[in-house]
């Protein structure tokens, strides 16, 4: 274990969606390296709580990776510099002494920020409403084993099926598309036996939504795969692609 | 007051069956007139949301979270149990039922476990069809695995993000209706009060974690799904935003609270490295499966892991219980961790932890298959301390996981307040004095799917409501008590950040109601509770304002009554004479160091009626009897 830290921060604040925000500067020492970056974020509001002044409120819930809470754009990157990992996953060893990290919210028009960090998701909830399921009533399923299904068709939708919808794809794109997002959902179940009864109203329905919320349009930059903490595949777009005009078609 | 369990006469196989049949119905087009209430989205209330939903009953659901998918039960990890017996080794209802209880440590009861181990097939058939990316073998047949408590392999698993899978699997049963309009969810609503009127819960009063404005949702009936206490310890494997604030406000309006002292130590977590750790991480104890755990002979050696030649390594528990191995249960496993560190054996800086070795497994399978079948668990690992896994052992040490007791419930999961049902971890139901792996995600999933569904209808239809609005007296004072406790709150302008008292707290909870117990220790905390609530009273710091956003203010709500339910489960522990499953009273163990039960004086559930704040709570004991599996010194060796 290495000595404490001294790090400079520009943390975005905003009273509530209808004010005006701004970036607000801190100094904050006595950092560890084996902090997590939302236990940096911690004592820098425990300092702010002391002083009297309002906390940074920030969205974050199990810190180890799988909720999909947390949601910081650091340095200007979803989830800051490392690769597969969510911000509740970065620890502070990844920054130097000194260094100066700037920390916002996810930026898109379709996920409207409520306070500083926080911002509203709700439209992933709506367009998985739209069609992100399998209509099956509880009970009455056949027992498990009735249907087989290859290993590596349930290792490829295990894959697209690990995305954690906390919005890092859409934030770190320019247009702010959520094609990465619907996509991981419509490959799953395309995939699967199990999907197939509505595989065509499923991806007309979720796109639909997702057009209706607002997100930009996907012109292949890849961001979104770079970005995404569970590193999900574009190919699952392309899927999604394939899974819409296929749809279209038949 | 009598506890009534409600459990149904007939040979224990055939009880649900029975009940099932002499239970009320309510008609298909009666349904829509009942309104349900259900606090929580994780894998009980997002699944009983949704059956109940598509059952025809109007369902309103509430969330801290800002979406149901966020809910805690998304980080489970290793798998989900049922007695499929696909493996052909040699499973049946009745032994999981028996493991279960025998697991439990012979304080659960026997026809709620019987039920459970009876379902959970079903379970597995239900999220398949959902579209859960199960494990596979070659053939397209779904892998099993083994878990700790168990000697057949049971568990079914979605890599290690099983509990993710089977909650996405609800969340998506669940937005379904959401998006039929036939479940209302309203997010980021934290339940501050419970609803009672004419003795019948019909609703609650909940705080809009946006717009800090309280609001009251009022129905027929109301289902708590709102999870377990762990944090209650500040450090615990729990989210941070777990609490017992819905569970803990009933108590107070007279839902008796069960067994609080039976909490579960997991074996297999990411030992804490330093005072600003905010929470502590587990890896599945799938790992057990594969790994061998072990610590140095030599007391103190400071040697590196692999250096240390293997006539040097005490696999323990491979040497305690040579039948189950480094399979153990959970609180056996956890128990002789600490003792090995407490004698000097521990590793690393901080000398509290063992190691977890899989230098056999790659030697035997390859690194590949490890990969496959652990790999997120090793790159967490890697995530949060910086070395690797696979080269050298890893570090592990127990932590607080999981709590078995919970509000008390009948067979129908009905707590002591009609009308107020209980699911998931926040009732005491199956798991006695200790959880076996596993078992957590069955439960939730039991309860949401399969039981609730057919209960609640008979409370319903034996039922008759009057139509109660917000103008209710009783709706008007639990708003206005909120309020003031709000107000009361901010008001106190001290110096101390909430956490920082939530840590003293989880501090004395920890050294003296933690893995071990004794009655000076408890004493003890049962004057250091009641003295650091009086100054979170006087001292605690909340900025902010009230009418807003406010995640100090979310915090102080959830540390008063974990002030109060801390004090409860030192009670309870200080009651319980005897050692049993997660809790060990140091002064109730055999030679061999084993937890010793006092069944002639303990075989009961300790259901605690609330008398105030600091007042001593009234006791009221529900007898457990064994029928089916007599009660036995619990053998692993």
């Amino acid at each position: 274990m290495s000595g404490t830290m001294t790090i400079s921060l520009k943390v975005w604040r905003q009273r509530d969606s209808d004010s005006e925000g701004r970036f607000v500067d801190y100094v904050l020492s006595d950092v560890s390296p084996d902090m997590s970056f939302l236990e940096m974020l911690d004592l820098l509001n425990l300092e702010l709580v002391r002083k009297g002044d309002d906390a940074i409120a920030f969205d974050h819930d199990c810190r180890e990776g799988i909720c999909g809470t947390c949601s910081l754009y650091i340095n200007g990157r979803a989830h800051g510099p490392l690769k597969g990992v969510t911000a509740c996953q970065l620890h502070m060893r990844t920054f130097h002494d000194g260094e100066s990290i700037t920390v916002e919210p996810w930026r898109a028009k379709p996920f409207p920020i409520i306070k500083d960090l926080v911002v509203d998701r709700s439209a992933f909830d709506r367009i998985m409403a739209a069609g992100g399921f399998v209509s099956v009533h509880t009970g009455g399923a056949p027992d498990a084993n009735t249907i087989l299904i290859a290993k590596e068709t349930a290792e490829e939708a295990m894959d697209a099926a690990a995305c954690i919808g906390c919005g890092a794809c859409v934030a770190a794109c320019k247009n702010g598309s959520a094609m990465l997002f619907v996509a991981a959902k419509v490959s799953q179940l395309a995939l699967l036996p199990q999907g197939q009864a509505e595989r065509k109203a499923r991806v007309e329905a979720m796109l639909a939504q997702m057009d209706a919320e607002g997100f930009g349009a996907c012109s292949n930059t890849y961001a979104c795969e770079a970005e995404c903490p569970k590193q999900i595949s574009v190919s699952h777009i392309a899927r999604l692609n394939r899974e819409y005009l296929r749809a279209k078609l038949a | 007051m009598i506890l009534d369990s409600k459990i149904p006469d007939g040979p224990i196989e055939k009880k649900w069956d029975n009940h099932r049949f002499h239970m009320k119905l309510v008609n298909p087009a009666n349904k829509r007139k009942y309104h349900v209430i259900v606090v929580g989205t994780g894998l009980a209330g997002a699944s009983a949301a949704a059956s109940l939903a598509e059952l025809g009953y109007q369902v309103t659901t509430l969330s801290y979270h800002e979406s149901p998918r966020r809910a805690h039960s998304i980080a489970a990890q290793g798998g989900i149990n049922a007695p499929k017996n696909y493996p052909n080794d040699g499973d049946s209802v009745f032994r999981l039922f028996y493991d279960t209880v025998k697991g439990g440590d012979y304080r659960s009861r026997e026809a709620n476990v019987y039920r459970l181990a009876q379902v959970s097939g079903a379970i597995i058939d239900q999220c398949v069809a959902q579209g859960v990316p199960f494990a596979r073998e070659y053939g397209g047949m779904l892998d099993n695995r083994s878990f700790g408590g168990a000697q057949v392999s049971r568990t079914f698993y979605a890599r290690g993000q099983t509990g993710q899978q089977l909650l996405l699997g609800a969340y998506s049963a669940l937005i379904r209706q959401m998006g039929t309009g036939a479940v209302r969810f309203f997010e980021r609503r934290e339940m501050l009060d419970l609803v009672v009127v004419e003795g019948r819960a019909r609703g609650v009063v909940a705080r809009n974690l946006t717009t800090g404005t309280l609001e009251s949702f009022l129905g027929d009936a109301v289902l708590l799904a709102t999870g377990g206490y762990s944090n209650a310890f500040f450090l615990s494997t729990n989210a941070m935003m777990c609490n017992a604030t819905a569970t803990w406000r009933a108590h107070k309006r007279g839902a008796l609270f069960a067994n609080p002292c039976f909490t579960q130590i997991h074996p297999t977590c990411i030992p804490v490295s330093s005072g600003h750790q905010s929470k502590l991480t587990l890896m599945s104890e799938s790992l057990r499966n594969d790994g061998r755990i072990w610590v140095p002979k030599k007391k103190g050696d400071d040697r590196a892991p692999n250096s240390i030649p293997e006539d040097e390594r005490d696999y323990y528990l491979e040497r305690l219980y040579p039948s189950f191995g480094n399979l153990v249960p959970r609180d056996v496993a956890s128990r002789r961790a600490k003792e090995m560190c407490d004698k000097g054996h521990g590793v690393g800086s901080t000398r509290l932890a063992v190691y977890l070795d899989f230098a056999d497994t790659i030697e035997r399978h390859g690194k590949a298959w490890v990969e496959e079948k652990y790999g997120n668990l090793f790159d967490m690992y890697k995530q949060i301390t910086g070395e690797d896994g696979y080269g050298t052992p890893m570090r592990i040490y127990p932590a607080v996981h999981y709590t078995m007791g919970g509000l008390w419930v009948d067979y129908n999961l009905m707590s002591t307040i009609p009308g107020l049902f209980v699911l998931g971890e926040a009732n005491f139901s199956d798991h006695g004095a200790n959880r076996l792996g596993a078992s957590a995600l069955m439960q939730g999933l039991a309860d949401g799917y399969f039981i609730i569904p057919y209960t609640i209808g008979d409370y319903l239809a034996s039922t008759s409501f009057p139509k109660i609005e917000e103008s209710h007296p009783a709706v008007q004072k639990a708003e206005a008590g909120i309020a003031a406790l709000t107000q009361k709150l901010m008001d106190v302008q001290g110096s101390t950040p909430v956490d920082v008292l939530h840590k003293e707290l989880g501090k004395i909870l920890w050294e003296h109601c933690g893995m071990t117990r004794n009655k000076a220790g408890l004493e003890e905390a049962l004057k250091l509770i009641p003295a650091l609530r009086e100054r979170f009273w006087k001292d605690v710091k909340i900025t902010g304002t009230p009418d807003g956003f406010n995640q100090e203010l979310e915090k102080a709500h959830r540390v008063v009554d974990f002030l109060e339910l801390g004090e409860l489960m030192v009670r309870d522990a200080l009651h319980r004479n005897e050692s049993c499953g997660g809790h060990f009273r140091e002064e109730s163990q055999t030679p061999e160091g084993e937890a010793k039960r006092n069944d002639a004086k303990f075989s009961y559930v300790a259901a605690w009626e609330y008398a105030g704040t600091g007042a001593k709570p009234k006791l009221h004991k529900e007898p457990l009897a064994f029928e089916y599996v007599k009660p036995s010194q619990r053998s692993y060796k």
